[in-house]
């Protein structure tokens, strides 16, 4: 029997099996950032022990930092001792840092691909769930706890039971204006938000073939929305184009060679899955989410589900649910007023995701009385916003740009949304409070983001 | 690590579908350096009001139930891969949380912390959650080794999957890096090869 892209993968990187237990899986690449690592390194100095391989983990602060004036010390000062503590760790274990102020600083999901960190067929860890975001280079990519992450710390490998595979297909072709965040929160929005734990999931078929780069980063990384450990998609041209000529990526004779294997890492033709879905691409819509998981999500057109159309045991939490947010069971939200707008996150924080919301906004203006967070995915994303002119856009729409970091995606900066407010948000979480306590997030793509900006409302982008 | 074998208590009933870990511990509480303390804001928002006074009709409040066993509704702990959750929930004083399902980053950071997740059948949550409301006294006994729990008011028991190194792991308090480092020939052997 042929074996799956997952299977190619985690196979090439079994140093050893424990008897009726977890595999000890060999990890290329580590990400850290400030929240999740320091009690790692704190069980690294109580057992006296180094990091093993220095040169496979790569640091930067993304969580906890201001949006505003990175140049002053950070005002909080518990955040300030948690980066200041990632700094410390960095220099003790001598560990690459790419801290605040460096011109690679920046979501450490959208910065592992920007340099070429990320690269098919790798295995990449990071004590973060949004992990997943890398296998959109075909890699084993997933999220781990804190002990995990001194774990890899320690010895380079992790003690993973080995995931069951399933395998989405997206058929046809995407309606315009129909992005990759629509096509992950229907999926989601079908399958639920536990639908796909317990397995690995590879997306196939031509809408997933047609996606850029940034854009099976998006659907990679919302994966763990569904409840799968990981999502990966088969490395292509595409991918290799992305790839090629990045700082860390492979060169001339290592570049051939990469290559040729690279060019291996696809599902064979007869390789058995656990589970497979396909999907029509062509029957999503801009989406949005109405309720406090991101499986709760509906075409931005549609009314929300009625509480009978719930199963019984789900009908409590569903109706909670609904009360956080203030909305009602059957009714429409489209045109409903906003307060808040946030374009940013390790899931639309990428370039993609700033040209398209400037595209929308262009020639027209930010709506009154709506505060609007544009935060850049990384430096180098804000760097190239420059060098294409869209802030010129965006200020001239009557908006402005904010500095690099995750910010209101989980609101652990002053980047807060208050109690009772309404925020469209290109992030991936609707989680009571995950924007600030009382906060009601609406989740949705950078176009919806856009339409809602000028609008002041929930806003079908096609309308615009 | 502190080791498992058995345990007989009271349990906390939350029947709540989809518990995310931004509800076990929001991400404002994520900023400390070390993994104590982190029981004191366990569900704090639903806890806590905004002037941090406890909310009277959350279950964590209400003396009526108490124990070392958290009972929870499905897809317990879906979210974010924060450990903070698992050192939340075991700061607390929880050893166990029981429910029918458990999302994978979670159920892997509990076991790390000595904190056991049993999955149990619908019909078996359902029924705790019943007997519970009843009456607080009811108990379940949790033993590791036989890999069962029996809700000790209606003595009906389930068995649960655990994978036995784990089992072992918590059964003797080991943890997984003494493990690892043990393979290090092993490891060095797996890179010489790539």
């Amino acid at each position: 029997m042929g074996k799956t892209l997952f299977d190619k993968i985690w196979d090439a990187h079994v140093v050893t099996a424990v008897e009726d237990g977890p595999t000890q899986l060999y990890i290329d690449r580590h990400y850290c950032h400030e929240v999740t690592s320091p009690q790692a390194f704190d069980g690294l100095r109580n057992r006296g022990l180094k990091v093993f391989r220095p040169e496979k983990t790569t640091l930067s602060p993304d969580h906890n930092i201001p949006t505003l004036n990175q140049d002053q010390p950070i005002a909080d000062p518990v955040s300030k001792f948690q980066v200041d503590t990632l700094t410390r760790n960095a220099q003790e274990f001598d560990l690459t840092l790419y801290g605040l102020g460096h011109e690679k600083n920046g979501i450490i999901h959208v910065i592992g691909p920007e340099n070429g960190l990320t690269q098919p067929g790798m295995t990449i860890v990071c004590g973060d769930s949004h992990t997943s975001t890398h296998g959109a280079f075909g890699a084993i990519a997933f999220g781990i706890g804190t002990s995990e992450v001194e774990m890899v710390l320690a010895s380079q490998c992790i003690l993973q039971p080995r995931p069951k595979t399933m395998r989405i297909n997206f058929e046809g072709k995407l309606q315009k204006d129909v992005t990759a965040k629509d096509l992950a929160l229907y999926m989601i929005s079908q399958l639920t938000t536990g639908g796909a734990t317990g397995y690995f999931v590879e997306y196939a078929g031509e809408a997933i073939r047609n996606l850029s780069m940034e854009e099976r980063m998006t659907v990679c990384n919302l994966s763990i929305e569904m409840g799968a450990r990981g999502g990966m998609i088969a490395p292509d041209q595409t991918t290799f184009d992305y790839v090629a000529g990045r700082e860390f990526a492979p060169k001339a004779a290592a570049w051939d060679k990469a290559l040729a294997y690279w060019k291996t890492l696809k599902s064979d033709a007869d390789a058995k899955f656990d589970r497979e879905i396909t999907f029509n691409a062509a029957d999503i819509q801009p989406m949005i989410t109405y309720g406090t998981n991101p499986g709760m999500g509906m075409a931005i057109n549609g009314t929300i589900p009625t509480v009978k159309s719930v199963d019984a045991a789900s009908r409590i939490s569903y109706e909670n649910s609904l009360k956080y947010m203030g909305f009602s069971a059957g009714e429409k939200i489209e045109g409903k007023a906003i307060d808040y707008v946030f374009l940013g996150s390790c899931t639309n924080g990428r370039i993609e995701d700033f040209r398209q919301f400037a595209a929308a906004v262009k020639g027209k203006k930010k709506a009154n009385d709506i505060i609007v967070w544009l935060v850049p995915g990384s430096w180098a994303v804000e760097k190239q916003i420059k060098a294409e002119g869209i802030d010129k856009i965006l200020i001239e729409a009557g908006f402005e740009l904010r500095q690099p970091g995750c910010s209101a995606c989980l609101a652990m900066n002053e980047d807060k949304v208050p109690a009772g407010k309404y925020a469209v948000s290109t992030s991936n979480r609707n989680f009571e409070g995950r924007q600030g306590p009382g906060a009601r997030t609406l989740l949705a793509s950078p176009l919806v983001a856009a339409a809602a900006a000028v609008t002041g409302k929930i806003t079908d982008p096609r309308s615009l | 690590m502190e080791k498992f074998q058995t345990l007989t208590s009271t349990f906390v009933p939350l029947p709540i579908e989809n518990v995310d870990t931004d509800q076990i511990i929001p991400a404002r509480f994520l900023k400390a350096t070390t993994r104590e303390g982190f029981g004191d804001n366990l569900f704090a928002d639903w806890r806590y009001d905004k002037a941090g006074n406890k909310i009277s009709t959350f279950v964590l409040n209400n003396p009526t139930y108490s124990g070392a066993v958290l009972v929870a509704g499905k897809n317990f702990g879906s979210g974010s891969s924060r450990e903070h959750a698992a050192w939340a929930v075991a700061g607390y004083g929880f050893k166990v949380v029981v429910s029918s399902f458990f999302a994978d980053i979670f159920k892997g950071n509990a076991l790390n912390n000595g904190v056991l997740p049993v999955v149990v059948s619908e019909g078996f949550l359902a029924n705790l959650f019943a007997e519970v409301t009843a009456d607080a006294s009811t108990t379940v006994t949790v033993d590791l080794q036989a890999q069962t729990i029996t809700d000790n008011k209606s003595g009906k028991t389930e068995s649960f999957q655990i994978n036995s190194y784990k089992r072992n792991c918590l059964l003797n308090g080991f943890d997984d890096i003494d493990y690892l480092l043990s393979n290090k020939d092993k490891i060095e052997a797996w890179e010489a090869k790539a």
